[in-house]
């Protein structure tokens, strides 16, 4: 299946290949590189690429291309998911992904990625799995295994390789036990220049974080779980128990994992907690354009509105600005035209505006269209679409674990059209 | 920089440092060797060259290090295939540990030794490969099917020894193995079909729990698989599909007919057991899982059932940049043949201005499909945005997209045509240009009425630069040449003076309008013409050269010139048909939908062909097993004492000392094998009747309880009537439920679907009693489970039994006429609780389901058992005594009216009819300010009663509507708000005690906050 891949940086620099088959030539790469060439923005490349003898099929993520080539007829999913994996080990294991890290542990990434896949077909992806076969690096044990000589490499087969359980390592032990719970929702929104609502829906995540000793049998359940239109879950949930009771039962992986992924439908009215007041307009002259824009809060639940920050990416004829904020600041990079607007918290007595005016470049025509402003937000302590958890029970160990749920709320691709 | 650039200093450094390396290598100490092997292998990782340490390194692969042992094979591995004869040396190495004890070593020796690409030692993988896949450990088994994979690589001639093995590891019954031998399968032998019948079954039941990677190759490979085993589930429902609406128009006698056939397909269990087994994977966070179900649903499933992928597939939009434009392509291709399945999810696919420019293309592309009539006014305002777009070539696709709009949907043809004349004044050329092309497109298809279209882009002709624009407007100037006559032979004028500048498919289009001019306007043109055809003649372009020749030849008349002369005009004025604008997806469906094929449109090496359904079934015995293979499964999960169940792996998965009811009724379905069947059910018993006989006095007490065995060799429909009963009243023990929760909830694989007919299994996870609810009110889940619990029995009085009673208001699985009631006990002293059961009860008629006595309840520990009381629609307390051996408690629930109702789903009309038969009762109240919207009010009466929404067409009215748990009463509630904060609380219910009481916790909650 997948035959090779190389790690390429934004430059074009390959610098890591790994085959799982025999070589291919790293001049395969040429082919996508060519296409990087050709397109303006590193995400503008294709992800599939069609050779004379390869496909190459990349997915760019972190500033970084990883780049799978392929011989043989796949699902393109099939290998876009599990290069996304990859990039998702580099993370867990390194605490990010970058090209200083992938090079910093050139060896490690190099036996991940030996672990991973067996002539070209996954074989270990579990999180839980892996690290029980190359343990992840920490200070003290480079410096223990320095002095003893020990290894990173464990001896005996992970037992969730064996089990009905392969997410989860056995023999998990904590003194402190404890599972918490994160209900992360973000809107997705589409306002046009009056202000409606052109499409909006809700997407969340529950997250957790599962520090607990043994084989814990655990039920999630929800206060309203009908809210929830469509669901995905790790692997974990079983799924006959939430069709059947709406409730979430797992024998969780340890550490952190994504316990379930929802969707909100768009029928159900979604609330908007901020309103955007704003004109961008460009002098017919052509030697200039004002604009101004004024946030508010409006469907906040009560609660109080943090992060916000608004994102414009002006016309490439932009010369220069000269804005005036009454709260937060403003920066605007006049290589990439991007005018990022910093507000932080917004306060309703007050509202935050940010005005001035827009020069154009010499002899350049008014522009066509008015540029969207991305909005970004944050609501401590609220899933917006009302979503609440109700309980988490505990079965299969003895001890009383120490539990929490913590909700937030945030814009996703919040878009506001002028 | 790739090696060979490297120059020579850099090689010396190289070899330099390699010495170095070597004789760290040859050190004794590990730590050494250890460390210049990280460095060598960084260096592979870069894509170094490190080959000529290759003698150096291979001595080190007997170490005991394992760490150093790992570093070694991965090196191995890279360079054995290049330097064979030394690679040998550590074969003997590898062999010993292939019969080492520890599983992860054998599989690693068997890992490396068939990644060592080298001809010589494919005996020795060949004999190493058989082994494995008869070895204890499922890991190593696992090893054996990729090694499979790797020799036949290196050695095809192999094929058939190897196709042996996966037969054999293809009946293997781990989950582990299952995914890795379907992935050697379709590399070795796609073809050989025949392996999997008898795997099926298994395959179908095993696949929710094999490792998500696995889905995906088994998922695929049963698609191909159904396509030639079954037969067509499409024709029966050709009314669903909206390409052939024919259907609709067909004559009655042709409608019988079809009746005809529909009522003759009946779906093959087998392919109704995929289907089924398959949706759940929907659900799965991997995308490339659910994909492959959305692909298996589309080429298998019934046209009706696609549906249920949309939701899923929409879901996916949300992931990475390269999963949506994967998820994009598939949904063009979906929805050019279903319009109907993605059009409520339009929205989804508006574009934003951050995607990136593929998926914008895309969007569009599925937005232009999903056009109709109805919708067609929302989508062309959303296009007006994008025409806007900074992104140019985004506004050009646009554009075409308008276009196609407005050829397919011919209502709203003359308004785009307006806006893309309107686009003919944008500042921007590609805008404009594109603009021209598309209209040039739609003239073509209507050409009547637009000459002053026509006249409008001749105008622009001196504005615009874009060949591909400059060459549609000379066009349309030849092609409506009459339509235009003064205009035209200005434009020819025009590009004459700028002829040897222009593209060549300005050039090409010029010489036809002058062609075109000269036969119908030759005065005022034929010098222009004479002109250009010079011109022509000389042209560095030979396509143009020979235009020019062709149309001198065919108009200008000479004595060379044949017959084709007269027929000029014909010729170059012949009505041209309009072309059609197509999606470029249109033709996409040819290949498997998520395959890379469909994503690059070409076949790519190794597609496998998706074949015909075939016209008639084949035997379908051939998947059935003969050979009985009992799988012991222990549940301890959620039984209080452990089951032990045996789920015999066949066509009819399932016999136990529980389910021994003869099995044979439900199969008789299949009538040819009914025979064969009651001596499988014969077997099946005396088997439970060993297993029985095993089973501890507790389960023994269980047994009694069960309906008597029955054993019907030749069975009726009324027989299997009774078995249906039977298992519905099964279903009434605890145990059988908890049995059933557990399987349910982990061994999905297992649950014996088949045994359990298809209203069976309804009637366990959606709605216990199916038989005794009247089927017209649908009982609905509630809307709201309020987690309130009241006190039973506090612990002082019960002498360290404490208890509180809660209501799941879940429908009463013992009677669908019980309210249930969940009771949490407790042990808050500090020595067991022995025998906990329920004693007498008050009234004595009070009918009511006890839980089975708790034989034990250790000290700080609690359990959670249910009851079902009948409480014969009132509110009058059910008291009984909570026994212990010692000890009795009297003690009594009183429920909360709301209680006593079970949430029905109607539509609003229904509710309206029901609500004219009912008398009711009513009050004006006045609302707490937070109430005033409709969440919190649909809250506070959800928590007041266990009552379902009714949807209400109108704002300010909420309706809700249960039915009283005993006798079924329809019971409605309305909320109409009046003015700010007041509102109007009606309920209807031939019930004249319970209304009011209602009435009165309905006030009082909406009243306050």
């Amino acid at each position: 299946m997948i035959h090779s891949l190389f790690l390429i940086n934004p430059s074009g620099d390959i610098f890591l290949e790994k085959h799982w088959k025999s070589v291919v030539s790293r001049s395969v790469c040429d082919y996508f590189l060519e296409a990087k060439e050709k397109a303006l923005e590193p995400e503008d490349v294709p992800p599939v690429i069609h050779t004379p003898r390869h496909y190459l099929i990349s997915i760019y993520r972190d500033k970084l291309f990883f780049l799978s080539v392929i011989q043989t007829e796949v699902p393109p999913l099939f290998v876009i998911e599990f290069l996304h994996r990859v990039a998702e080990m580099i993370q867990d294991y390194f605490g990010e992904c970058s090209e200083t890290v992938v090079k910093d542990n050139m060896v490690m990434v190099y036996e991940l990625l030996e672990e991973m896949l067996d002539n070209g077909f996954p074989l270990a992806t579990e999180s839980n799995v892996l690290k029980e076969m190359i343990r992840p690096p920490t200070i003290l044990r480079s410096v223990v295994n320095t002095l003893t000589g020990t290894s990173n490499i464990g001896d005996t087969l992970p037992t969730g390789q064996l089990s009905t359980i392969p997410w989860r390592r056995a023999g998990v032990k904590y003194t402190n036990n404890e599972a918490y719970f994160d209900v992360v929702e973000e809107i997705d929104a589409i306002l046009d220049q009056s202000g409606t609502t052109v499409f909006a829906e809700i997407q969340g995540v529950v997250g957790a974080c599962v520090k607990l000793s043994g084989m814990p049998d655990l039920t999630l359940s929800f206060m309203n779980p009908r809210l929830l239109d469509d669901v995905s879950f790790h692997p974990c949930v079983r799924y006959k128990r939430w069709e059947s009771e709406r409730v979430l039962s797992f024998i969780p992986p340890d550490g952190n994992f994504t316990l379930m992924t929802y969707h909100v439908n768009a029928q159900n009215l979604v609330a908007i907690p901020v309103y955007v007041k704003q004109s961008i307009s460009f002098f017919e002259s052509g030697s200039g354009g004002r604009l101004d824009v004024t946030v508010g809060p409006k469907q906040t639940m009560g609660k109080t509105v943090e992060g916000v920050m608004v994102t414009v990416h002006l016309p490439k004829t932009i010369l220069s600005v000269n804005l005036t904020a009454t709260q937060g600041s403003y920066t605007y990079d006049n290589g990439t035209k991007l005018l990022v607007w910093d507000i932080g918290k917004l306060n309703p007595q007050k509202l935050p505006n940010l005005r001035g005016s827009l020069s154009l470049q010499a002899g350049a025509p008014k522009p066509e269209e008015n540029p969207s402003l991305n909005i970004d937000l944050k609501i401590q302590q609220l899933a917006i679409s009302g979503l609440k958890v109700n309980r988490l029970d505990m079965f299969g160990e003895k001890y009383k674990p120490f539990k929490g749920v913590k909700y937030i709320t945030k814009a996703g691709k919040f878009q506001v059209r002028t | 920089l790739p090696p060979r650039t490297r120059t020579c200093s850099d090689l010396f450094l190289l070899s330099s440092r390699n010495d170095d390396l070597k004789e760290m290598l040859e050190s004794n100490k590990d730590s050494l060797k250890l460390d210049a092997m990280k460095r060598i292998i960084a260096l592979i990782a870069k894509g170094k060259n490190a080959s000529e340490l290759f003698p150096a390194v291979v001595k080190n692969v007997a170490s005991k290090n394992i760490e150093l042992k790992k570093l070694v094979y991965v090196y191995l591995v890279r360079y054995a295939e290049e330097q064979q004869d030394l690679a040998l040396l550590s074969i003997s190495t590898f062999q010993r540990a292939l019969k080492d004890p520890n599983q992860l070593i054998r599989a690693s020796a068997l890992r490396v030794l068939s990644s060592i690409r080298v001809p010589i030692i494919v005996p020795i993988m060949m004999l190493a490969i058989k082994e494995a896949a008869s070895d204890m450990s499922p890991y190593v088994r696992k090893t054996s099917a990729h090694a499979i994979q790797k020799l036949y690589s290196l050695d095809p001639d192999q094929k058939e020894h190897l196709i042996e093995v996966i037969d054999k590891l293809l009946k293997d019954k781990s989950t582990l193995v299952a995914g890795s031998v379907v992935m050697a399968f379709e590399e070795v032998c796609p073809d050989r079909i025949d392996l999997i019948h008898k795997n099926y079954r298994k395959l179908c039941n095993l696949l929710v729990d094999v490792e998500e990677w696995g889905q995906v190759v088994i998922i695929s490979m049963l698609t191909r698989y159904a396509r030639t085993q079954f037969t067509s589930p499409w024709r029966e429902d050709g009314l669903f599909d909206e390409n052939s609406e024919t259907a609709f128009y067909e004559s009655d006698e042709k409608k019988t007919e079809n009746e005809d056939e529909k009522k003759s397909y009946m779906m093959d269990p087998d392919h109704r057991l995929l289907l089924r087994n398959t949706k759940p994977l929907l659900q799965s966070r991997n995308t490339a899982v659910v994909v492959s179900v959305a692909q298996l649903y589309w080429h298998l499933a019934p046209k009706h059932e696609v549906g249920v992928i949309t939701k899923s597939l929409v879901r996916l939009l949300r992931s990475h940049r390269e999963v949506q434009y994967i998820v994009l392509q598939n949904i063009a291709t979906m929805s050019i043949q279903r319009k109907g399945m993605f059009e409520p999810y339009m929205k989804s696919f508006y574009v934003r201005s951050t995607d990136a420019t593929h998926i914008k293309s895309l969007k569009l592309e599925i937005l232009t499909s999903l056009a109709n009539e109805a919708n067609i006014s929302t989508i062309l305002r959303e296009f007006q945005t994008y025409v806007k777009s900074q992104d140019k070539e985004f506004a050009a696709g646009t554009i075409q997209a308008i276009g196609r709009c407005a050829t397919n949907i011919s209502e709203v043809t003359d308004t785009c045509l307006q806006g893309l004349v309107l686009l003919l004044s944008n500042r921007d050329e590609t805008v404009v240009a594109e603009s021209v092309v598309v209209i040039k497109k739609l003239l073509q298809t209507q050409p009547t009425q637009h000459s002053d279209i026509i006249k409008h882009m001749a105008k622009l002709f001196d504005n615009i630069a874009v060949p591909m624009a400059r060459a549609s407007i000379l066009w349309l100037m030849g092609e409506y040449c009459e339509r235009v006559p003064q205009i035209a032979p200005d434009v020819l004028r025009k590009v004459a003076k700028s002829f040897t500048s222009e593209e060549d498919i300005v050039k090409l289009q010029t010489v036809n309008l002058a062609a075109k001019l000269y036969l119908t306007n030759s005065k005022q043109t034929k010098l222009l013409t004479q002109y250009i055809l010079n011109l022509g003649k000389y042209d560095q372009n030979y396509d143009i050269r020979d235009r020019t020749r062709f149309i001198r030849q065919l108009i200008v008349p000479n004595e060379k010139s044949g017959a084709l002369g007269k027929y000029a005009r014909r010729i170059l004025l012949a009505p041209k048909p309009a072309p059609v604008l197509e999606s470029t997806y249109k033709d996409r469906d040819r290949y498997q939908l998520g395959t890379l094929s469909h994503t690059i449109n070409t076949k790519a090496s190794g597609y496998l062909e998706l074949s015909d359904w075939p016209a008639v079934a084949p035997d379908q015995s051939v998947r059935n097993v003969e050979v009985i293979e009992p799988v012991r499964i222990h549940l301890y999960l959620y039984c209080p004492f452990p089951l032990t169940i045996q789920a015999l792996h066949q066509g009819w998965p399932m016999s136990t000392q529980t389910f021994n009811t003869s099995s044979s009724e439900v199969e008789s379905d299949e009538e040819k094998s009914s025979s064969q069947s009651s001596e499988e059910s014969d077997k099946s018993s005396s088997q439970s009747e060993k297993s029985s006989s095993e089973s501890d006095s507790e389960q023994k007490k269980k047994t009694t309880k069960k309906p008597p065995q029955k054993k019907t060799v030749k069975p009726t429909a009324k027989d299997r009537y009774h078995t249906i009963m039977k298992y519905t009243t099964l279903s009434n023990q605890p145990f059988f439920r908890s049995y059933l929760s557990s399987l349910g909830s982990r061994l999905h694989g297992f649950v014996p679907k088949k045994c359990l007919s298809r209203s069976l299994c309804f009637s366990l996870y959606t709605h216990p009693c199916p038989l005794s609810c009247a089927a017209l009110l649908q009982v609905s889940g509630p809307a709201f489970v309020p987690e309130k619990s009241h006190d039973l029995l506090h612990r002082m009085t019960g002498k360290g039994l404490s208890a509180q009673y809660q209501f799941p208001r879940q429908p009463c699985l013992y009677q669908p006429s019980m309210v249930s009631v969940q009771i949490s006990l407790t042990n808050t002293s500090d020595r067991p609780l022995e025998q906990i059961h329920i004693g007498d009860r008050s009234p004595t008629g009070l009918n009511m389901h006890c839980f089975n006595t708790i034989e034990c309840l250790l000290p700080e520990a609690s359990v959670t058992v249910s009851l079902g009381i009948d409480f014969n629609d009132s509110t009058q307390a059910a008291n009984f005594q909570l026994c212990t051996k010692e000890d009795q408690f009297s003690v009594s629930i009183q429920p909360a009216v709301g209680e006593l109702f079970l949430p029905i789903t109607m539509t609003e009309q229904d509710f309206r009819q029901e609500q004219g038969k009912l008398s009711y009762s009513s009050a004006t109240i006045t609302m707490a300010a937070a109430n005033t919207t409709s969440q919190p009010i649909s809250r506070q009466v959800a928590t007041v009663a266990n009552l379902g929404v009714v949807p209400s067409g109108q704002d300010n009215i909420h309706r809700f509507a249960g039915k009283t748990a005993s006798t079924g009463a329809v019971v409605l509630v309305t909320v109409e708000l009046r003015g700010e904060s007041t509102a109007l609380i009606t309920i209807n219910t031939e019930k004249s005690v319970m209304g009011p009481m209602l009435l009165r916790d309905l006030k009082r909650a909406l009243a306050q906050a």
